[in-house]
């Protein structure tokens, strides 16, 4: 009789090692981490992230600090992006304003998020009457033209930050909601929920432990494409005049007043103009690449 | 291989199709150049004309249309603002000053032929006052003896006011005191006469916004008349043949283009597209006065930018707080820093020589004598002084001079002052209701004499707002001073009451308006004044300059 | 087919009387009324004007008149423009705001599906990176940047274009319909992009290429049809959101727009303008919406097939 013990060895000696299995995180890390512009893109972020919460310690001169004697003065060694009519540097101003513009994006996209997630999670999961009309309400929502109500909410109510936070995030939910709830019909057939539900779990832990994990890729995705859209909204309604109010400063808002003196100034539209520009592009380009690391499909040639 | 090929066919095609587009591009002659051929005057005109009705409308956009569409009884001399024979060739004034009698000279004429007569004063100041067309401009007339009364309802019969027709081309007025501006006031469009059958024929007389303004309705008596008037493009104006003085009328037609933006505005100027603009940026005064002074004409203008004070707050009610505060703005450095339009700094209310009247300057730049009067009302060096809130509605150039002289207020008083803006609606709500603390505010004169500018302040008035009240000031303005025709004693007694005024302090004027434009050489006529009147008969175009090099 | 139409419409009805009445009443919340002037106005003229628009009645009662006068066509007068009902000023300012987002559509179609169908002949080469970050220029650079520089570049510094107007001057058209194009190109370069991608990697293609046919008639042919279905299909959307985001570009250059109208109403408190702008676009959103629906389903075959079995 031979040894069991020896015997087992042999066998596991003699069947090659299989691949450790990578999760699907680790796999679309690895995917993402070959696509240079996507990588370019999160660094911005995360630079632009940490000039901003940094700023009141780091930035040269005080927000409100005027020079009237200097007036508006191109780039040079002492305010390295030029100043404003006021002699304020811009370099400072282009700071904060990367708080509230960042702040804006994130917020708005949080509530955006938080909305459109639970909106769609539970219409997909519920299905039926209660999904139909759900999904009817988004529909209804969508047909609205929201920019004009947008533009008359902030005229009534005045210019209230949360306001504008609420407002821009009541905007983009809808498509958050649709893009889950599409996501959660589709695996709700699969197997491994058919198995959560018999196994007796409840329906608020399916939600929680199964089916919102599953939906985060898309979710990621959209939401890293919903920040760029929600910073243009905010820059294109301190431009109209009805975003955020002096003195607080957003790029838009700066942008705005470099579109003025564009021609005497034009530093003052160029900054504030390339700041915007390249958080949005940045951000497309890591929403691109998220998009192509989770979703191998959609590159494939 | 191929797919170059379908890349260069998408190309051309999107070349073709912008190549299209282009047209011809912009080698088109401008308006300048065709307006001086044509002798058309293209005219900045700001905001678009709400109606062309003289009795509805409240702006100066719309006013300078409507002094071209029509005439009243008396105009201005462009240069020294004294009355001058318009529809009335000439007019006799009583001994007390309280009756004018008008003749109107036989040759005015309606652009349909129809003659001018008494009669559509008359009845055009009877619509005037009809409480249904909403006129907010009625007040103008209320000098006109009983008419107040009237407009108000109190009477009935407008035969009780003051206005009597003696025949066909003579009108009796009867004031209800000797109003010595009462001839300016002739020229405001409030008292400009309408033609009454093409009213009657459009709808009823106190209708508001009937389609009688259309061109191809208008009826006027003035040197022009209504060719177009596209919604937001423009208004166009051709020479009335019919006009009495038409020889005198030496161009063939304005058009005004309503053009918001002071930016588009002053590259449409550039780009020879307008002969006059109404204002320029501010931030291109300094390079027009270095580069180009010529196209560039300042004046001062019959307003003051100012601040209201509500005395009803406690901290805000002590006469020492307001001056203290008054004194420690540098008006001087602002007009030069901030504003840069060149204001002259105000240091009375009523503009100084307005039609030769002058206030004495009652305060000055003091920041010591600042910080004595704050520490004598109890607050030294600012302590304990209540936050207070300072509004302007939305504007760039109302915040540019807010946070200028919060950080002055700051800086000479140790006083803190938070900013607030409202837009133009809700700030005017908040300032009509008494609902803040200091408020930014300008005034414009409606004619020249100081009556326009001190009047507001008299207990209750209606466009007071500070809660301020002075018995004395209420007599001097309302019953001495309009009593009086002799002018030079009437001024003292004004300058007297201004003097209670900048004493007391309910507001803190800053400075003086100024009246900015960019002028196209070829335009010939103008004559600056503080009204920035114009009148249409004395400009001229002259083509030899359309290609004069503005940029 | 037919009672596809006829149902969606009917949906439709519920969202208009949605933002009617919510708009009715934003409005009438805020502050600031319509007739406040800097000059007070004298009590008797104010409530002259009130009783002519009406504003003197019980809210709830100036609600169910202005319902009954919509019904009949009639948008009311403007509050700013005596004279001029909402109707004649929605009359004006449309045809011209239709006409810039017209324009900005075909440079959007024109610019997004090239770079699109380009980037997606050869992925991941330059003829792919290329396009698509220029498309992503249009996606990240805000309107009313872009517009100023074009108006900067082209209108001050070369002197090609003018810089502002509608209609006055030859090529004056062409920087707003840029402007306001350039973003929705980069939307519908990447959704074309998509779209021919996953359309080109059907066996149909390779079959037709199989069959020897030239490239570009594989491409133009077969592939555009199916590839364009993700492009028809945000048509729709792209030109309500054009004629609602036209207020920037038009205050930008002057342009005469309905967008133009809606801010300046906001912002006078011009209750029967904006309202009144507010249900129109309303309308147009979801007939555009209807249509784009219509069109997608038509075009695709295996729609309407699903449609007919479904329904």
């Amino acid at each position: 009789m031979s040894d069991p013990v020896l015997a087992e060895g042999a066998i596991k000696k003699s069947v090659p090692q299989t691949e450790k299995g990578t999760s699907l995180w680790q796999d679309a890390w690895l995917r993402l981490r070959k696509n240079t512009f996507a990588l370019l893109g999160l660094g911005v972020i995360v630079f632009f992230c940490i000039i901003a919460l940094l700023t009141p310690y780091i930035a040269p001169y005080g927000y409100e600090q005027q020079n009237l004697m200097l007036g508006a003065v191109p780039p040079s060694a002492e305010h390295w992006l030029g100043t404003d009519i006021f002699g304020r540097d811009m370099l400072t101003r282009i700071m904060y304003g990367s708080r509230v513009s960042l702040m804006v994006g994130f917020i708005a996209t949080g509530v955006a998020l938080i909305i459109g997630v639970l909106w769609g999670t539970i219409a997909g999961y519920a299905g039926g009457r209660v999904d139909a009309v759900m999904m009817r309400l988004v529909d209804i929502l969508y047909a609205l033209p929201f920019m004009i109500f947008i533009v008359l909410l902030m005229v009534v109510f005045g210019r209230n930050i949360l306001l504008l936070f609420l407002a821009i995030g009541a905007v983009e939910w809808l498509t958050m909601a649709r893009i889950v709830r599409g996501q959660v019909l589709s695996l709700r057939r699969q197997e491994f929920i058919e198995a959560a539900v018999s196994l007796g779990l409840s329906r608020w832990t399916i939600i929680r432990r199964h089916l919102i994990p599953n939906t985060l890729g898309p979710v990621i995705v959209y939401t890293t494409l919903t920040i760029p859209s929600v910073m243009l909204l905010e820059a294109f309604l301190s431009f109209l005049g009805l975003g955020i109010q002096p003195p607080q400063s957003s790029w838009g808002l700066l942008i705005s007043y470099g579109v003025e003196t564009m021609e005497e100034y034009p530093w003052l539209l160029l900054f504030p103009g390339l700041a915007l520009s390249i958080t949005l592009f940045a951000l497309n380009f890591l929403g691109d690449g998220l998009r192509d690391a989770l979703d191998p499909r959609a590159s494939r040639n | 291989m191929r797919n170059k090929i379908f890349g260069l066919t998408v190309l051309t095609t999107t070349l073709l199709i912008t190549t299209l587009l282009m047209g011809g591009c912009s080698g088109g002659e401008n308006n300048v150049t065709t307006g001086n051929r044509d002798g058309i005057l293209h005219w900045g005109n700001g905001t678009d004309p709400q109606e062309l009705d003289p009795h509805i409308v409240t702006g100066i956009p719309e006013h300078h249309i409507l002094t071209a569409l029509l005439e009243g009884l008396v105009a201005k001399d462009p240069a020294t603002l004294e009355p001058v024979a318009a529809v009335a060739k000439e007019w006799s004034i009583s001994e007390d000053g309280k009756t004018y009698t008008f003749k109107l000279r036989h040759n005015a004429v309606w652009s349909n032929g129809d003659p001018v007569t008494a009669h559509d004063f008359a009845w055009s100041w009877w619509r005037a006052l009809q409480p249904a067309l909403g006129n907010q401009y009625a007040y103008m007339l209320f000098p006109i003896k009983n008419s107040e009364a009237y407009a108000k309802g109190e009477i009935d019969d407008f035969s009780q006011v003051g206005v009597k027709v003696l025949d066909d081309y003579t009108l009796e007025v009867e004031l209800n005191n000797a109003t010595p501006y009462f001839l300016q006031l002739l020229d405001h469009y409030s008292m400009f006469p309408v033609h009454r059958p093409t009213i009657e024929k459009f709808g009823k007389p106190d209708e508001r916004g009937s389609l009688w303004t259309r061109p191809g309705n208008f009826v006027g008596n003035g040197p022009f008349t209504l060719k177009e008037w596209k919604l937001f493009k423009r208004v166009e104006v051709v020479k009335n043949p019919q006009y009495w003085d038409a020889g005198k009328v030496k161009l063939n037609g304005i058009h005004f283009h309503p053009i918001e933006n002071v930016t588009t505005e002053e590259r449409m100027f550039r780009s020879g597209q307008l002969h006059h603009t109404g204002s320029i940026p501010i931030d291109k005064v300094a390079t027009y006065k270095k580069d180009k002074p010529h196209l560039l004409h300042t004046y001062p203008y019959l307003g003051n930018y100012f601040y209201r004070i509500n005395t009803k707050l406690p901290h805000l009610s002590d006469q020492r707080v307001r001056q203290a505060l008054a004194m420690s703005i540098d008006s001087k450095q602002l007009t030069e820093q901030v504003t840069k339009g060149g204001e002259v700094p105000a240091y009375t209310f009523t503009p100084p020589n307005t039609l030769g009247y002058n206030a004495k300057s009652a305060f000055e730049f003091n920041p010591e004598k600042a910080r004595k009067l704050l520490a004598e009302a109890g607050y030294p060096d600012g302590k304990d002084f209540p936050v207070t809130e300072l509004l302007y509605n939305t504007s760039e150039s109302h915040r540019k001079i807010a946070v200028a002289i919060q950080q002055m207020w700051n800086q000479y008083l140790g006083v803190n002052i938070i900013l607030n803006n409202q837009d133009w609606k809700v700030y005017l709500d908040s300032v009509g209701n008494g609902d803040y603390s200091i408020a930014r505010a300008g005034w414009i004169g409606d004619y020249v004499d100081p009556n326009t500018f001190l009047d507001m302040w008299v207990t209750e008035g209606g466009n007071n707002h500070t809660g301020w009240s002075n018995p004395r000031y209420d007599e001097l303005i309302l019953k001495l001073a309009p009593t009086i025709p002799d002018r030079a004693m009437r001024y003292k007694l004004m300058a007297e009451a201004e003097a209670i005024l900048l004493e007391d302090m309910p507001i803190i004027p800053i400075y003086i308006y100024n009246s900015k434009s960019l002028v196209h050489p070829s335009l010939k006529g103008l004559q600056p004044n503080i009204l920035d009147y114009v009148l249409y008969k004395n400009l001229s175009l002259d083509p030899s300059l359309s290609g004069v090099n503005i940029h | 087919m037919f009672r596809f139409i006829v149902s969606r419409l009917l949906q439709a009805i519920p969202v208009l009387l949605v933002v009617i009445t919510a708009t009715f009443f934003l409005v009438r919340a805020a502050p600031g009324g319509p007739f406040s002037a800097e000059k007070t106005v004298a009590p008797e003229v104010i409530k002259a004007l009130e009783a002519q628009y009406k504003l003197d009645q019980p809210v709830w009662q100036q609600y169910l008149s202005y319902l009954n006068d919509l019904a009949h066509g009639d948008f009311g007068p403007s509050f700013r423009y005596p004279g001029r009902s909402v109707d004649e000023l929605i009359a004006g300012g449309l045809p011209i705001t239709a006409e810039l987002a017209f324009y900005a559509m075909l440079v959007a179609i024109i610019i997004g599906v090239s770079a699109g169908v380009l980037a997606a002949l050869k992925p991941n080469t330059p003829q792919d990176y290329v396009p698509m970050s220029a498309a992503m220029i249009g996606i990240c650079m805000p309107s009313f940047l872009m517009g100023p520089l074009l108006v900067l570049i082209f209108g001050i510094w070369l002197e090609w274009l003018p810089v502002s107007g509608w209609g006055d001057l030859p090529g004056d058209k062409i920087l707003p319909a840029i402007t306001l194009g350039s973003g929705y190109a980069a939307f519908l370069a990447r959704l074309s992009r998509g779209g021919m991608l996953e359309v080109m990697s059907q066996d149909y293609i390779r079959t037709a290429r199989a069959k020897g046919l030239p490239e570009w008639v594989v491409v133009l042919k077969h592939g555009l049809r199916g590839g364009l279905i993700p492009v028809i299909a945000f048509l729709g959307p792209a030109f309500a959101g054009l004629l609602s985001g036209s207020f920037v570009v038009e205050t930008i250059f002057q342009i005469p727009g309905l967008g133009r109208f809606y801010v300046q109403a906001a912002f006078n408190r011009d209750y029967t303008m904006i309202l009144g702008t507010t249900v129109f676009f309303a309308t147009l959103v979801v007939l555009f919406n209807l249509l784009s629906d219509i069109i997608a389903v038509w075009i695709n075959p295996k729609l309407r097939h699903q449609l007919r079995e479904g329904k």
